[in-house]
């Protein structure tokens, strides 16, 4: 059914549809709206059964999480930035012990300084937690693939983190098509748990385990996300079939045929990307766009062959390695068969600085012309950076960094170009 | 002939006795379908105070649950040597997740029980005291606070005592850990700190709170006992010394509880809803050396000459437990 409807409230549709038997819910900006609209649901008795349990932080939330998945009921929680940080142990965790949760992460920036706005920084923090990571492009596209994630989940027993930009997509309000209960019944199988606490049958659940055997749990788990890279593109096969439109699968690959210029990126940006490209290819640059929704495990061979006709590669990402450059990109250029010379990283719209078509024109142009460095701050502010250094140079007490930013800027607000 | 209540004065034990009760009174382990449920050939030290106290906390619970328990526990002592892969010594459902998660794990296996309509599987969640106390009180508290169908247990041994004894905030005053060492003029850790975690439970204001030893297995089964007669959330404490980390004899666990409790520096009692509802008396109240001076842990205020300025402290401590909790036998004392 198409409804207009808020990012937010779409995915929790989506969920409800996956029918959760235990939600745990912590407030966290941009994902709030997504528990608040389970919270209803279940409140009303819409959604049930159902426990849905006010935790008090986000590492209780992935805890209980833990709890009710080992003892075999369908579990689901939603976080980002900070708490995604706070509940990191216990996200390493589930993962260990191959929990099927599945959980939203409605992208952040991570603090200091403290900032609500979007960027990839929190999701990737954790990318070698064990998780499936899954990146959404628009809300379609993130209503999608939580259903494809608890299926996924499910079938490896392995949990899964479906990434929405947060704000750009949690609160943007976009026209989707819900499926219906039955469409979702018939593509989610009923969760039928590998392990299980169970007093008619018990268990050990994670024991400790010595060097005898941990290297064969790590290589069990890197195993099943391999397998995954299988799994991915059928199932979103049958997902066309069943919902009959396309959506999740490894990569989406965008005027890509005889493109000698690539751009790789994650999530929303992409159609800006693709505006962008459109103009571009309508003045005769052969350009093209790499859509990553499956970040882990990392498609490679996906990637490989996408990529196999592009002379130079720019990543487009929300995300900074700091100390090194891309985070995206370094994984880009490991699955490249060209020189990772023309591997362009281009770290863009931190902490939620607007990516606009003007600054994409520009840093495309550069790179289809040659001129592009290795490592770029789209829209990096140049004269501030440089006079902040200057005064650190100068005086001992040059004061909080975040601070000295906005005092030489002269204003506190979004610099958007 | 007026009626007295049994006591069991024969040996100082509580447990020879128990061959002098009607058999629905004898004790679960005394029974021949105990369940073993922390199973032997587990790789405790010899004399651990904890290894005794989980297996008669969930061999109780397992009773009074008609075996439908499953057992969440926390990183610690009780969770390494009782499950070195590929062995476990569990002979119930068992999970462990983390050090500090140990509550809200079982908050997440009480919810599945609860959405699957198996209100027949009860939940236990256990750890040390540093699992309890620090780590896991965030946790804890938000367990307590809503209230969820678990039953917690601390097994306090007063100190991490699998790193390799270092200070909880379960640790008493004046005792040497590797971080409070009695070095430069200071006694061991430090008085007037630490957290009195079963008060602090009967704060949230849940059914059930009770502290026990493992001296005392009849009075611990049965609050185990008691204690799945509730709903909601419930806490026990329970002293379980550790000849590692206190530095006494291996044969000496049990007296080293019993003495805690004898001289007051451990009150033993349960409360309801808030409200303490009973009290286990003082017996023969002892001055608290007798319970200090056999553990190395507090060795340093026995050189000569004697730390007379600290055990005074610790003795104003019992003195003020016997005072609050209203411990002292008054019969005993009258006869």
């Amino acid at each position: 059914m198409l409804k207009q409807v808020e990012g937010s409230a779409a995915v929790a549709e989506a969920v409800a549809l996956c029918r959760p038997e235990v939600i745990c819910a912590y407030p966290i900006s941009p994902q709030t709206h997504i528990v608040e609209a389970l919270g209803r649901m279940v409140a009303a008795g819409t959604l049930t059964p159902c426990e849905f349990i006010n935790v008090e932080s986000e590492f209780a939330a992935m805890s209980v999480a833990i709890g009710a998945s080992a003892a075999g009921a369908r579990a689901y929680t939603a976080t980002a930035s900070q708490g995604l940080l706070f509940m990191a142990e216990a996200v390493y965790n589930a993962a260990g012990l191959g929990l099927p949760i599945v959980m939203t992460v409605a992208n952040r920036a991570i603090g200091a300084p403290i900032n609500i706005w979007n960027d990839h920084t929190d999701a990737l923090s954790q990318r070698d937690c064990g998780w499936i990571q899954l990146f959404a492009e628009d809300n379609q596209e993130a209503l999608d693939l939580h259903i494809q994630a608890f299926r996924l989940a499910e079938e490896l027993s392995i949990p899964v983190m479906v990434c929405m930009d947060g704000f750009i997509l949690t609160h943007a309000y976009e026209r989707v098509d819900v499926p219906t209960q039955q469409q979702v019944d018939a593509y989610l199988p009923r969760y039928e748990p590998r392990q299980v606490l169970d007093p008619a049958d018990p268990v050990s659940i994670g024991a400790m385990v010595g060097p005898d055997a941990f290297m064969e749990v790590r290589y069990l788990a890197h195993a099943k996300q391999r397998r995954t890279l299988e799994l991915i593109p059928a199932w979103a096969d049958e997902f066309r079939r069943v919902f009959g439109r396309d959506s999740g699968g490894l990569t989406h690959s965008y005027q890509i045929e005889d493109a000698e210029t690539v751009v790789v990126a994650l999530g929303s940006v992409l159609g800006t990307i693709k505006d962008t490209v459109d103009e571009m290819r309508a003045r005769g640059v052969k350009i093209g766009v790499l859509g990553i929704t499956c970040f882990r495990p990392w498609p490679t061979a996906a990637v490989r062959a996408a990529l196999s006709g592009a002379a130079r590669v720019v990543v487009l990402e929300k995300s900074l390695a700091v100390g090194l450059g891309g985070i995206i990109s370094n994984n880009v250029a490991a699955s490249w068969t060209g020189s990772s010379d023309l591997v362009h990283t281009v770290v863009a719209g931190l902490g939620g600085r607007a990516i606009t078509k003007q600054s994409l024109h520009r840093v495309f142009g550069e790179a289809v012309a040659g001129s592009l460095e290795p490592l770029t701050f789209l829209d990096l502010d140049v004269d501030v950076v440089e006079r902040v250094l200057a005064r650190e140079r100068e005086q001992r007490r040059s004061g909080p960094i975040a601070e000295t930013i906005l005092r030489e800027l002269g204003v506190a607000a979004t610099k958007i170009v | 002939m007026s009626e007295q209540p049994v006591r069991f004065y024969q040996t100082g034990t509580f447990t020879v006795g128990n061959r002098l009760l009607p058999e629905d009174e004898r004790s679960v382990q005394a029974n021949m379908r105990r369940t073993n449920s922390l199973n032997s050939g587990h790789r405790a030290c010899q004399g651990c105070g904890e290894a005794l106290g989980a297996r008669y906390a969930i061999d109780a619970a397992m009773e009074a649950t008609n075996r439908q328990l499953i057992a969440v526990n926390a990183t610690g002592c009780l969770e390494v040597f009782s499950t070195p892969y590929p062995e476990s010594s569990w002979q119930i459902p068992w999970i462990h997740s983390l050090f500090g998660n140990a509550a809200a794990v079982a908050t997440g296996v009480a919810a599945a029980m609860r959405v699957k309509g198996r209100s027949d599987v009860r939940v236990v969640a256990q750890g040390g005291d540093g699992g309890t106390t620090d780590i896991g009180f965030g946790c804890l508290s938000g367990m307590f606070e809503r209230n969820d169908d678990v039953l917690y247990i601390c097994y306090d041994n007063e100190a991490y005592m699998n790193t390799g004894v270092q200070r909880s905030s379960a640790t008493p005053p004046a005792a040497r850990t590797a971080t409070t060492m009695p070095l430069g003029g200071s006694a061991g850790n430090r008085f007037g700190q630490g957290k009195n975690m079963p008060v602090l439970a009967m704060a949230h204001d849940i059914p059930y709170v009770a502290t026990a030893t493992v001296a005392d297995l009849h009075d611990l089964e049965a609050k185990v006992k008691r204690a799945m007669e509730f709903r909601g959330a419930r806490y026990i404490h329970i002293l379980v010394p550790c000849p590692l980390g206190w530095g006494h004899g291996s044969a000496e666990t049990v007296r080293m509880a019993r003495l805690a409790k004898e001289t007051g520096l451990f009150p033993v009692f349960e409360a309801e809803h808030g409200v303490v509802t009973r009290v286990s008396k003082i017996r023969r109240k002892l001055p608290v050396e007798e319970y200090l001076k056999p553990q190395q842990r507090f060795a340093h205020l026995f050189h000569d000459p004697p730390r007379r300025d600290v055990l005074d402290l610790l003795q104003q401590m019992a003195d003020r437990n016997i005072l609050r909790y209203g411990l002292a036998d008054e019969t005993e004392a009258a006869a």
